[in-house]
């Protein structure tokens, strides 16, 4: 029972089927010019979000050494690439989030993040659509609804509302457990907990959210309006999160004023601050040019095209064999 | 006081929640990918048997459960505990009808039983999966019926009363497996 598990959990089937989706995103890549990049995976910078968790490493012999991060996804370097003029890129490489693991999650897993220069969110949304029906051969069309749309159509209360009480009203409505952590004070949390229990598990099978809560920007642009919103869109397939993209924020400014409210926010969290990415913040106050980036889950995307619901299905050697 | 992060949940793990033993039976890790972690899980109560369903924010601790699942064996009943014995130290405990509960209907003497024992106290019981007990009424045997799939009624030896095939007799011996209640042969002494 106990024995060393050296063989592979993914079946050389799903293995092969990998390696086709590889070969078909890199010709998908290069019928439109787009450059395949690599950035290092390990970064003097980390991430300052309290909700992702880096690996922090150092050399085995001292342990008392300044860490260096394990990135989470490649975007500072990628950006600062295009401030550098490099144009239209893509990357596909394995990223890394402590903590994060369960039948959809694998704390090392491959992510497929590009960069279109003067696309805005819904262009790439256009353009990831064009994938998947090269991926997949057939798709039907990938529905479009706003996060406002989404909440409206499956909880029946405004999304973009910081009330907290009609959140716990739908919640209660739909017999969610809710942690006894809850915050009283900040909504995020509680449309989290809706968006995952009630909405996620309704969502057509292909549809897109987009415009997410201001408080949810992360890197995205934040569109002025009443409220505003996050130029920011997430795929999902069969209720399944496959990918992330933005409307970039260029502005170095905010960007700083983000990363030390990620920072502020990890302290007051017990989380141990983590240094910010000066070169992103040099490369954004040179300049970004207008662009809108995707990060596509690659792991995700190929339990949908083998369909299979475990990520270890999928993977060589997930996290209870690496 | 040992306890568990939302990351070290799995299945098996027994913690305390509102004061009770509970052991995880179900654990499933959701997170929108820049938003929230959750854990959402399953949980049975140890003492009451009830399942209960919680949501857990990622990075929540539970404080680890003083269980121990123990192999003892079946001694006997006064009516109001049952006692097993620690075949290694001959210690002996009570176990109350509640915490003994389905497990009464297959407890046999000299049966190796694992008993829960929650600081020190038994709260549960498991019988073998297998048991071997003698009927003691039915409706007489029909010979020669073994294949139409017929079944009657049959009481055994410890009150438990089980579906059998038309041959089996009182006094004839059965193999009964207890997770579900059904018998599975006959059995020689």
């Amino acid at each position: 029972m106990n024995e060393s598990p050296w063989q592979p959990a993914a079946g050389l089937d799903l293995l092969r089927l990998r390696a086709k989706l590889l070969t078909r995103i890199r010709d998908f890549f290069a019928e439109r010019d787009v450059l395949e990049v690599e950035t290092p995976l390990l970064s003097h910078a980390g991430l300052p979000t309290p909700q992702l968790e880096s690996f922090a490493v150092h050399p085995v012999s001292r342990p008392e050494a300044v860490p260096a991060y394990l990135h989470t996804s490649p975007e500072f370097p990628m950006k600062r690439l295009l401030a550098a003029g490099s144009g239209s890129i893509y990357q596909i490489c394995r990223v890394f989030r402590a903590d994060e693991r369960g039948r959809r999650h694998n704390p090392e897993f491959t992510l497929l993040e590009w960069y279109r220069v003067g696309f805005d969110a819904a262009a790439l949304m256009d353009e990831l659509e064009l994938l998947l029906q090269r991926l997949f051969g057939q798709l039907p069309p990938v529905q479009r609804l706003s996060y406002r749309e989404a909440f409206l159509q499956y909880a029946g209360i405004d999304g973009l509302d910081d009330a907290i009480a009609p959140l716990q009203r739908v919640l209660a409505e739909h017999a969610v457990p809710v942690p006894e952590a809850m915050p009283a004070d900040d909504p995020d949390p509680w449309r989290d907990l809706l968006l995952t229990q009630v909405i996620e598990p309704r969502l057509p099978p292909a549809v897109f959210l987009y415009d997410y809560p201001a408080s949810q920007a992360a890197l995205a642009r934040v569109r002025p309006g009443s409220p505003p919103v996050a130029e920011r869109f997430e795929l999902y397939l069969d209720g399944v999160e496959i990918a992330n993209g933005f409307h970039e924020l260029s502005d170095a400014v905010e960007q700083r004023r983000r990363f030390e409210a990620g920072n502020a926010a990890r302290v007051s969290q017990g989380l141990a601050p983590v240094p910010l990415d000066e070169h992103l913040l040099a490369a954004l106050d040179q300049g970004l040019p207008d662009c809108a980036g995707v990060a596509v889950g690659l792991d995700r995307l190929l339990m949908r095209a083998a369909g299979v619901d475990e990520i270890d299905a999928v993977l060589a050697f997930p996290w209870g064999r690496a | 006081m040992a306890s568990y992060s939302t990351n070290e949940f799995k299945r098996g793990l027994k913690v305390m929640l509102d004061g009770d033993p509970c052991t995880i039976i179900e654990n499933e890790f959701v997170k929108p990918g820049k938003g929230q972690a959750f854990n959402r899980t399953r949980l049975r109560n140890l003492k009451t048997g009830r399942v209960w369903e919680k949501t857990f924010k990622s990075g929540e601790s539970l404080e680890a459960a003083d269980v121990l699942d123990v192999d003892m064996q079946y001694l006997y009943s006064d009516g109001e505990f049952w006692y097993f014995m620690d075949p290694n130290s001959f210690e002996q405990v009570g176990a109350s009808e509640s915490s003994v509960s389905d497990a009464k209907n297959w407890l046999k003497e000299q049966d190796v039983c694992v008993v829960t024992l929650w600081n020190g106290e038994p709260i549960s019981v498991t019988p073998p999966n297998h048991v071997t007990l003698q009927v003691t009424e039915t409706d007489p045997g029909v010979r020669g019926d073994t294949a139409t799939g017929a079944t009657k009624p049959a009481t055994l030896e410890t009150g438990a009363v089980v579906q059998v095939p038309l041959f089996v007799d009182v006094g004839d011996l059965l193999k009964v497996d207890t997770r579900s209640g059904e018998y599975i042969s006959r059995a020689k002494e």
